[in-house]
């Protein structure tokens, strides 16, 4: 399974981490499961509403995420997962990403610095939650 | 009845339905009746104890059943509880 992300929306996801750098951000990507593939239709940008500490955590308010969920599902769309931003730090998944994972969804991290994104990957929750498998992102 | 609505990551345990219509007087009441229907969803919404998971939400309508009674919260026909995952995570504490 890959997950097929346009230009236009991976330039989004880069905006949202440079926008917010050195603060995370977060977002929903929408679109269709296709089976074989994952497509990524739009990408839609959530306030990071965690309390404290927003450079290394976040957090969807409840209601915007099922504003969100609505949203999709009267574009008969569903939500694929979720990216968010380490500001200075890798784009691999912490033990704190693990414990708030849900499974089957896509999880993209971008690294970012400053201006400069480093790295951009894509993760999914392993079945028995016991880590991460990455998944492959096309264009 | 009371309607359950199902957040996208666990329709995959629930038939792929995103409402679900259950009986029951309060949420816990509609809750348990939802994992018997659907026992697959039971590990992603309890603990072990029988505790709902911390990073699961549930509102009646627009409120977390948290700041109303807990799971003893009433559900009357026509109710929408909505199961919402909480969505976190963030850059310390690595792993793999």
């Amino acid at each position: 399974m890959a997950l097929k992300i346009g230009h236009g929306d991976v330039k989004h996801i880069h905006d949202h981490a440079k926008g917010t750098y050195p603060e995370e951000c977060s977002g929903v990507m929408v679109g269709m499961d296709t089976g074989g593939m994952k497509v990524v239709v739009d990408v839609w940008r959530a306030e990071n509403t965690h309390e404290d500490e927003r450079s290394r955590r976040f957090l969807i308010d409840p209601k915007e995420y099922i504003a969100f969920e609505k949203r999709a599902d009267e574009r008969d769309m569903e939500i694929l997962g979720v990216y968010h931003s380490h500001p200075d730090h890798p784009a691999e998944p912490s033990e704190y990403d693990r414990d708030h994972a849900w499974p089957g969804w896509s999880y993209i991290i971008a690294s970012v610095s400053g201006d400069e994104i480093n790295d951009m990957r894509s993760w999914l929750l392993k079945d028995d939650r016991s880590g991460y498998d990455e998944e492959k992102i096309a264009n | 009845m009371p309607k359950v609505r199902i957040p996208t990551p666990l329709r995959q345990y629930a038939s792929g339905e995103s409402e679900v219509e259950v009986g029951g007087g309060t949420a816990g009441e509609a809750l348990g009746n939802l994992v018997e229907t659907h026992p697959d969803l039971k590990q992603h919404l309890y603990t072990g104890d029988s505790k709902l998971r911390s990073f699961v939400n549930v509102y009646k309508g627009d409120e977390d059943i948290r700041y109303l009674d807990g799971q003893d919260t009433d559900v009357a026909d026509g109710d929408e509880l909505s199961i919402i995952p909480s969505i976190a995570g963030g850059s310390v504490g690595r792993c793999r």
